[in-house]
């Protein structure tokens, strides 16, 4: 049963991927990405990590992906063009994909001591996982979200210093 | 139980649930109807049945039975999808929603709600954001400006009032401690209406933040910018016709329910006596779990008024205000709150 779901949610994922760059639209490429994105959340959930499922799902799919179709309605993106860049990259750029990939397969497939995952096993709670995160990992975590803070200091003071140009903008239009 | 057992009882229950929800959604649209026309002073639909009774479905009918027009601009793929997306999402997180007591007969899993998931809340909050999208592909493949713009302000403030809206409830879920809505609802339970989470549990604060959140989670009035009918003729859906237009409509309708839900089982002690034991139990379990379900649908449809008198009392938002709104008073009114909360939990 959990072959069953691993198999069709990780053919759903590898679908997505493969359509993501086949797609010359981006709007469809953005769509692909979500069914990815909502696929690994049901992988996560398989391995019994129910919250970290449902935030790829709220985070991931819900907030950041609406984003990403918000700008490319806001753009008007068309169609991509192929220019001699896109083919250069596609020639260097899927075989070294295909490097990278069997690298980290042969690694993983050497590695001992990977257990079995089943349907019946536990599922991890929020409490446990928040308990894991507040006391053996309180640093790192602490450290990510100052990380995230200045993340969100620097595109406060870009969008900011956007605004003061816009209105220098207009002010040298209306003086015109 | 076999699971040929359960998936029976599954199917059987989401049958039951979805055509309850499709009907509530059918007389919540009358409900609506009437209701503003008694605030303005006519008599809304009275001609179709014993007080416009027959009118949803009426209406039904004629979206079933008009003719299905697809402008020719639109991208085909999307402009179909994006009706499905909408009302699919709309009715998929009520699955999450216990309507009354735990009760199951025969050794049946729990009659009064579809799944009882651990993570309750953060499934419904989940589903609600991925129908965004339902709105946002609308306004774009359909080709046309008053789409465009209407799905763009939507998404913009979906995304915007959601944060506020996780935020207001982060307060219930420290004092639960945990996002099974089942659970919930026993935290609050234990003396009727004095510890429910608005009145014992002091989260009056978060309710009012989920409340206006709600409110423009789903397009409702003062915060029904996506579809404002004197700007955008009708929004994200200006381009649609027939069962595709129903089926945005309904969504809608949809979302207002589970929004009452929500706040029903967060906040006012979901299915439980606001009496508490005042009311003894009585001795017929199935008389329990009936006035279970009573109370809990009477909570959800003190909401849906509440939904309606406020469209027919408030005058719509400006967009600026609209944004300025959520993000510079009710998003630190939440986290003021979580704080709060916090500390008086650590407190006690």
């Amino acid at each position: 049963m959990h072959l069953l779901f691993f198999i069709v949610f990780a053919g759903f994922c590898l679908a997505g991927a493969i359509n993501l760059l086949l797609q010359s639209h981006p709007i469809n490429s953005a769509l692909s990405l979500i069914v990815v994105m909502v696929s690994l959340a049901v992988l996560y959930l398989l391995l019994g990590a129910e919250f970290l499922a449902i935030a790829q799902v709220i985070v991931y799919a819900g907030a950041i992906m609406v984003l990403f179709t918000f700008v490319i309605m806001l753009l008007n993106a068309s169609r991509e063009e192929r220019t001699l860049g896109s083919r250069a990259a596609l020639r260097v750029g899927f075989p070294s994909v295909v490097a990278i990939l069997a690298i980290i397969a042969t690694v993983i497939l050497h590695t001992q001591g990977l257990g079995v995952a089943r349907l019946s096993d536990g599922i991890t709670s929020t409490e446990e996982l928040s308990k894991v995160l507040f006391t053996d990992l309180l640093l790192p975590f602490e450290v990510t979200s100052v990380l995230i803070l200045i993340a969100i200091l620097g595109a406060v003071a870009m969008a900011g210093h956007d605004e003061k140009d816009l209105h220098r903008n207009s002010e040298r239009t209306g003086e015109k | 139980m076999t699971i040929l057992q359960f998936i029976l009882w599954s199917v059987l229950k989401v049958a039951v649930v979805t055509v309850v929800m499709l009907l509530a959604v059918a007389y919540t649209v009358l409900l609506e109807r009437k209701l503003v026309g008694r605030i303005q002073n006519r008599w809304g639909p009275s001609r179709v049945g014993p007080f416009g009774l027959l009118q949803p479905l009426v209406d039904g009918a004629k979206s079933f039975l008009k003719e299905d027009i697809i402008p020719t601009g639109v991208y085909r793929p999307l402009y179909l999808l994006a009706p499905i997306l909408a009302l699919g999402c709309a009715l998929i997180s009520i699955g999450v929603v216990p309507f009354g007591e735990p009760l199951s007969i025969a050794g049946s899993p729990p009659l009064f709600q579809i799944a009882n998931v651990n993570i309750g809340l953060l499934v419904i909050l989940a589903v609600t954001s991925i129908g965004v999208y339902g709105i946002a592909l609308a306004g774009w493949s359909s080709n046309s400006k008053y789409s465009l713009l209407g799905a763009l302000r939507s998404s913009a403030q979906m995304v915007s009032y959601e944060l506020a809206l996780g935020l207001s409830l982060v307060g219930v879920v420290m004092r639960a401690g945990s996002f099974n809505l089942g659970k919930i609802v026993e935290q609050q339970a234990t003396q009727g209406m004095l510890t429910w989470n608005i009145f014992g549990g002091m989260q009056f604060l978060a309710f009012f933040i989920y409340l206006m959140a709600a409110y423009a989670e789903t397009n409702r009035s003062p915060f029904d910018l996506p579809e404002a009918e004197s700007e955008l003729t009708g929004g994200y859906h200006t381009e649609y016709s027939s069962m595709k237009f129903a089926m945005f409509f309904m969504a809608e309708y949809a979302n207002m329910i589970t929004v009452g839900c929500v706040a029903t089982l967060l906040f006012f002690g979901g299915w439980t006596s606001p009496f508490g034991d005042l009311i003894p139990p009585s001795e017929n379990v199935f008389f329990d779990a009936g006035l279970s379900i009573f109370w809990f649908v009477l909570k959800v449809f003190a909401f849906l008024f509440l939904y309606v008198w406020v469209r027919g009392t408030l005058p719509r938002f400006r967009y600026d205000q609209l944004m300025n709104f959520g993000w510079r008073w009710l998003m630190p009114l939440a986290i003021l709150n979580i704080v709060a909360t916090s500390l008086w939990l650590a407190y006690r």
